[in-house]
């Protein structure tokens, strides 16, 4: 029986290769997004082709017709919920956006300037 | 929007015993990366030619009042270049992306690929490893092309992870252009020798750096009656590659955990040709030598030495030259510069053999129907831009 209690495959998944890592952009942190960005590409392209994979599965089985689905058409309150979800989705992939125009917006203090401000005697 | 040309799927890839399975979404990872590998080299490398062109070689030959002389220069100025920073960070991402995919694939189901590599390994007298035998630096400082733990990393006892996990993820950079095994350089070398040297029927064979005897098979099948030593140092990529060949039924294979700078166990004059197959770059200055002395000391009269390598630098145009080094910096392919600037002739005449006996050969590989379908009818002639083209070099020895 091969023991292998003593390594972490998640770790061992994810682990570097020997040899200093090269980053291109200017920004070592830029670099960084674009890797989690990429990853999570990756992940959605996965998640398109399961979805794919479903329809082909449930088509077999006669459950879905998928000229059917191609011009499905929502109905208002079906739209509606919709609209709301895309929403809220947007507004959580984009909250760092919105966080930075309320900053803006308010000239909010630095936490050494409040510091500063609470530890005037 | 035109209608692009379908990939094939790695789902394509003949699926041998010790193969490690795929679900469904490893599947589609597979083939995101494989897509996204072809999208960087067809659509987006075009683009640092154009922002050399266009940007870069007119702002040096201005500020410096001359060309580039230089792959070094190239590269040097170009690392300032924003288009070229993000080809290169997506090419480098997605290099580390497949390591990824591939390793936890391959991990989730380890025990179960180990227990049928001894199963198939039991008590095989074609499987020789040999502790003794040292990581040399020219694989040990970095780990090549960012594959972590190299070709011989063994995490526990009888490990193969980093070998099944190159088997895995050669196609996703490849894109299917190696065959259903990943075998097409050894296929091209079996087909060149039956066209070209019908008359050349090797008994014994020799196969340098042969990590998971994927080139060594395919020679093994082109010369059933031969004896084939692949060799190589990294412990799992044998103990996986002698499984694997059991798996794809090929038994005149030995499996030899050795390093070609020094064969004592082989007889001076004792092999009829001797391969190598992508290795030469991952060698050294003072490692290449060495191999190429032990090569002519083994190889008979009259036998062949034949290398797959990519093509040297010499007569290269800059950019293309400044374009494949990439690796060499930031693929971790440090030798890969250094190799592909060397004098062949030169460092042939040096290790014993006449560089003046030395050819150059472009062999081409069957395009692999499993993977890309039949020829259209009426599809006459060559099989332009599906075949690939393997470059090789060697000698005859006299």
């Amino acid at each position: 029986m091969t023991d292998t209690l003593d390594i972490n495959k998640l770790d061992l998944a994810g682990t570097k290769a020997k040899g200093k890592r090269p980053y291109f952009l200017e920004s070592k942190q830029t670099e960084q997004v674009m890797s989690i960005v990429m990853s999570l590409a990756m992940e959605l392209s996965v998640t398109r082709e399961r979805l794919a994979s479903v329809e082909c599965l449930l088509e077999d089985r006669g459950l879905l017709d998928r000229e059917q689905l191609n011009s499905y058409q929502p109905d208002k309150s079906e739209a509606e919920r919709r609209s709301a979800d895309t929403q809220e989705f947007l507004a959580r992939i984009l909250r760092i956006m919105q966080q930075d125009k309320e900053e803006m917006q308010r000239n909010d203090p630095t936490m050494e300037e409040v510091q500063e401000k609470l530890t005037k005697s | 929007m035109s209608v692009a040309k379908p990939l094939p799927s790695w789902n394509v890839l003949t699926k041998h015993d010790v193969f490690p399975t795929a679900n469904h979404d490893e599947v589609a990872r597979l083939n995101f990366l494989t897509h996204l590998n072809v999208h960087l080299s067809a659509q987006i490398l075009p683009g640092v030619r154009l922002a050399y062109e266009g940007t870069v070689k007119p702002e040096f030959e201005k500020t410096r009042g001359r060309e580039p002389e230089s792959r070094h220069e190239i590269r040097k100025a170009m690392l300032n270049n924003g288009y070229f920073q993000m080809w290169s960070a997506l090419r480098r991402n997605t290099m580390e992306m497949r390591h990824q995919a591939t390793r936890a694939q391959v991990l989730r189901q380890i025990e179960s690929l180990v227990e049928k590599v001894e199963k198939l390994n039991f008590q095989a007298d074609t499987l020789e490893l040999d502790t003794s035998i040292e990581v040399p630096d020219n694989i040990g400082s970095v780990d090549i092309h960012c594959q972590p733990g190299c070709y011989y990393e063994e995490y526990f006892e009888n490990d193969v992870t980093v070998a099944a996990s190159y088997d895995v993820g050669l196609f996703a950079t490849t894109a299917g252009l190696l065959g259903a095994l990943s075998d097409g350089g050894g296929q091209a070398i079996g087909k060149w020798l039956s066209e070209s040297h019908s008359d050349f029927k090797p008994k014994r064979i020799l196969d340098i750096g042969c990590t998971i005897g994927h080139n060594a098979v395919p020679l093994a099948q082109a010369f059933p009656d031969a004896e084939v030593i692949a060799i190589d140092v990294a412990r799992p990529s044998l103990r996986y590659a002698h499984a694997r060949a059991k798996a794809l039924g090929v038994n005149n294979i030995k499996f030899v955990q050795a390093n070609a700078e020094d064969l004592p166990q082989y007889d001076d004059q004792s092999f009829d040709l001797v391969t190598t197959s992508m290795f030469l770059h991952e060698t050294s200055h003072s490692s290449m030598p060495r191999i190429l002395k032990t090569i002519n000391r083994v190889l008979k009269p009259g036998g062949l030495m034949l290398h797959l390598e990519q093509p040297q630098y010499e007569g290269m145009d800059l950019y293309q030259q400044f374009i494949r080094d990439w690796d060499s910096f930031y693929n971790n392919e440090p030798y890969w510069g250094p190799m592909h600037e060397l004098d062949l002739k030169a460092m042939f005449d040096k290790c014993g053999f006449n560089g003046e006996d030395m050819f150059d050969v472009g062999l081409i590989s069957l395009v692999d129907e499993k993977i890309f379908g039949k020829r259209e009818k009426g599809d006459e002639g060559e099989d332009f831009g599906r075949a690939p083209v393997w470059n090789a070099y060697g000698l005859w020895k006299k």
